[in-house]
């Protein structure tokens, strides 16, 4: 792809292979619709849509596991009341269900010449930078329903406390790529801290 | 008894035999901690454990007292409840049991002295260790050039007789190594030592330790004179007292380089503290006395006035003695303040009793904050605080000793606070402190470069929307806050750890985004709320490229490996006042950066091949050629302050 050098991505001696981070995503950011929303140029690299099934499948195991235990504290010891706090737990989890499919789209990173920027939200919308020779370790995670649907998330730690990126949903191959590319980097850019 | 036998033998092959090793104990072989540690720590085990016992045991002690003074004919009540001093004496149990607290006392000290044998630490050209504990053995290991700063503590009572606890401070959640505790004139050797080797200035301390073999000698001939341990002993206590009147740790810095408080001027403005103090627990004094007043008077008692007197006193005293505790904790902690600088970074001591000496080398400053509360500003008074690693748990950062570890100059008027910002600043030209102090800190003037929230976002700081934005400089972010409590912080750009800007639905329909800036955890936050979308998304951009550009500039990381000329003048003239590296990486970014980035390679071979020769080497060249081409364009519209 041809890219002015401001925005270029990396420079492809740097990083390994990098096309295994589009591979099997998202195509389209979603955003918000308002023209001042936050924009930066250059291609963000998304998630994978195997993140939505697999948080799907966690939040549905989720509301059968909070209402079944309702149910018998309901018939069993004949509490009514269980139900006050199970509505606004299962109330909560119905509403993160549905707009789980427009977060994931709206989450993308960017690898930019300096840094990478991650961002995620379309009402409330964040995004942050953290320049590659800030990354102290770059830790991979995940779970059991996770390697089932052959996804994990990503985690950057920097000397800040409050900085910690994480993206969540990448493939394994990307998040392999991605955790070699950012090493890789910040080993030749690494200060002091 | 058996403690007359130790602090001969360790301190005999440590001072006698080898002469190098009195004189340098950065010498890779394991050592001991002062002979006394086991006093300070075991001791504090006793009088707890004696306070115990007298605590349970009142009754019986008092009793006691009042038979030995009073007359016959007086009794103190009677005591004979169950206790077990009672049945000792009743069962002949006496010689027993004192040849049991005897031997406890015994177990104890023995104990203390193994603990105190297997204490050790070292100091090689890389690291420094500690190794400790018999049962639940500990060997910690840092690296030198990740060290964040080295504190020298004297505490009150171990300060009389001449002992110091040295805290190597690292990076992270309680990466700090304590060497606890050293005689203090080893302390400050080991100090010294440490950042020597963490300065990187391997060969100018071999070349240092060639002419010093002479003077080394004739210390330790002046050394060998008190030889007994006594003798040292007093010779310590001697000093420790000197030093609590004349202050510490000033000798080798030029005295015109120091920057000191007046007392009045310290008592003065944490008495300015103290009032908000006063006033904060006199107002809620005024609503408890007030409403017990309205309740007394609608009841018609006529008792009222022993209740109110009773909770006069009773809320009262309390809050006047926390007040003064308070005060008093703040004031005694910062008297005698002074800031230096020295070859290898700026040392900052403080207190009365107990004196802390801490040493912040250079380039391990995250953030630094001007600010100015409404109660200062008559006086023209300025506090000073950075953020930096400090190396605790996350739960001794809460504590008050912590806190004072972030004021840089407690309170200082401008001309303090100029020279202060150039210690702690190195990377920051002179010419551009008055352009700090007029737009930055005083407030916007003509010409004010800072990127401001605009007039629709106002509402989100009514008093200081004038005030609230950024500018990107050569040598930092500064962020501009605050008209009641004025405040400038400013962010290194080497050591920026990221930028985060947020926008909601509001901020989106005023086109305007919330901004933050990442740095190490501290006093110092890096919000901004309600900038333009533009400039946040400059802000984003710029930042990012600025502080890769400034990070691959940035040398502190060994500081004096890449000041050749700096680091041999330092044994040579130390008190040069901004001496350390600053010739080295100075303000201009593209013109003077590569000429000082190149020439570091050459330098770094000799020193590097033993110690780290993958990451050193690789640093400086390859992203040099590739971060230059884009910055010419970048950096001067976007910095350029002045």
């Amino acid at each position: 792809m041809t890219q002015n050098p401001e925005t270029a991505p990396l420079n492809p001696a740097e990083g390994t292979d990098l096309d295994a981070l589009d591979q099997g995503t998202y195509t389209q950011l979603r955003t918000a619709r308002n023209e001042a929303r936050l924009e930066l140029d250059g291609t963000w690299h998304q998630i994978s849509p195997r993140y939505v099934v697999s948080q799907i499948v966690q939040n549905v195991i989720f509301i059968v596991f909070v209402a079944a235990v309702a149910v018998a504290l309901n018939v069993v010891l004949e509490q009514d009341w269980v139900w006050i706090p199970a509505g606004v737990i299962l109330l909560i989890t119905v509403i993160a269900l549905i707009i789980l499919p427009r977060q994931a789209k709206a989450i993308g990173y960017m690898l930019r010449a300096d840094d990478i920027v991650f961002r995620k939200g379309i009402l409330w919308q964040r995004m942050i930078a953290v320049p590659y020779g800030r990354m102290q370790l770059v830790d991979i995670t995940q779970g059991p329903l996770d390697r089932a649907f052959g996804i994990s998330q990503l985690k950057m730690v920097t000397a800040a406390a409050t900085t910690g990126v994480q993206i969540p949903g990448l493939t394994q191959s990307a998040s392999e790529a991605l955790r070699d590319t950012l090493i890789e980097v910040a080993e030749t850019r690494r200060t002091g801290l | 008894m058996s403690e007359q036998q130790f602090p001969a033998a360790p301190s005999a092959p440590a001072s006698a035999p080898k002469v190098d090793a009195s004189t340098t104990l950065a010498d890779g072989e394991w050592h001991r901690m002062h002979p006394l540690t086991p006093l300070f720590k075991g001791g504090l085990v006793l009088i707890i454990v004696a306070g115990i016992v007298i605590a349970n045991m009142r009754d019986r002690i008092i009793g006691w007292f009042v038979d030995l003074f009073a007359p016959e004919e007086v009794h103190y009540g009677d005591y004979s409840g169950g206790d077990p001093v009672e049945w000792v004496l009743d069962n002949n149990l006496v010689l027993l049991v004192l040849l049991g607290v005897l031997g406890l006392v015994v177990v104890l000290v023995a104990i203390f002295w193994f603990l105190w044998r297997f204490h050790q630490f070292r100091i090689t050209g890389d690291h420094v260790e500690v190794r400790k504990g018999i049962v639940f053995r500990s060997h910690r290991r840092a690296p030198l050039d990740r060290v964040q700063g080295v504190n020298l503590t004297r505490p009150f009572p171990a300060r009389i007789i001449g002992l110091a606890k040295l805290e190597v401070v690292g990076a992270g959640n309680d990466a700090n190594v304590d060497l606890e505790y050293l005689a203090t004139s080893r302390a400050e050797s080991v100090r010294s030592d440490i950042l020597r080797l963490a300065s990187g200035a391997r060969a100018a301390r071999q070349a240092a330790l060639a002419p010093q073999q002479p003077a080394g000698g004739a210390d330790a001939a002046n050394a060998g004179a008190p030889a007994t341990t006594r003798a040292q002993l007093r010779g310590s206590v001697n000093e420790g007292v000197t030093s609590l009147i004349t202050g510490v740790d000033l000798a080798d810095v030029a005295p015109e380089s120091v920057v000191k408080i007046p007392t009045g001027r310290l008592i003065g403005s944490q008495l300015i503290s103290g009032l908000l103090w006063l006033l904060f627990f006199g107002a809620i004094f005024a609503i408890a006395f007030g409403s017990t007043i309205i309740g007394v008077l609608s009841d018609g008692d006529t008792g009222g006035g022993l209740v109110l007197l009773g909770i006069g006193l009773g809320m009262g005293i309390p809050m006047v003695i926390a007040v003064v505790g308070i005060t008093w904790a703040q004031i005694s902690k910062s008297l005698r303040y002074s800031i230096a600088p020295t070859p290898d970074g700026v040392r900052i001591t403080y207190g009365l009793l107990t004196t802390v000496t801490e040493t912040l080398p250079p380039g391990r400053i995250f953030a630094v904050e001007v600010s100015q509360s409404l109660l200062w500003r008559p006086f023209g008074w300025w506090t000073i605080k950075i953020n930096r690693m400090s190396g605790k748990s996350a739960a001794a950062q809460q504590s008050g000793s912590a806190q004072q570890f972030n004021i840089v100059l407690p309170v200082g008027k401008r001309a303090d606070v100029e020279r202060v910002l150039g210690l702690v600043l190195p990377d920051v030209p002179t010419t551009s402190i008055p352009f700090l102090w007029e737009q930055g800190i005083v407030g916007p003037t003509e010409g004010d470069p800072f990127r401001k929230m605009p007039r629709r976002a106002g509402w989100r700081r009514p008093l200081s929307w004038k005030r609230h934005g950024y500018t990107v400089a050569d040598f930092g972010l500064l962020l501009r806050r605050g008209v009641v409590w004025r405040k400038l912080a400013i962010f290194p750009l080497a050591r920026l750890q990221g930028v985060s800007l947020s926008q909601g639905p509001i901020d989106r329909a005023q086109r305007v985004s919330g901004a933050q800036v990442h740095t190490a955890p501290g006093p110092i936050t890096g919000y901004l709320s309600g900038l333009e979308r533009e400039d946040a998304l400059a802000l984003l951009g710029d930042v990012s490229r600025a502080a890769a550009e400034a990070a691959s500039r940035d040398t502190s990381h060994r500081w004096s490996e890449h000041a050749p000329v700096a680091a041999p003048a330092s044994p040579a003239a130390p008190p040069a006042p901004p001496a350390y590296g600053a010739p080295a990486y100075t303000d201009l970014p593209a013109p003077s950066g590569p000429p000082v980035s190149l020439p570091a390679p050459p330098v770094t071979p000799p020193p590097a091949p033993p110690v780290t020769p993958p990451p050193a080497p690789p640093v400086a060249p390859p992203p040099a050629p590739p971060v230059a081409p884009p910055a010419p364009p970048s950096p001067p519209p976007a910095t350029n302050g002045e």
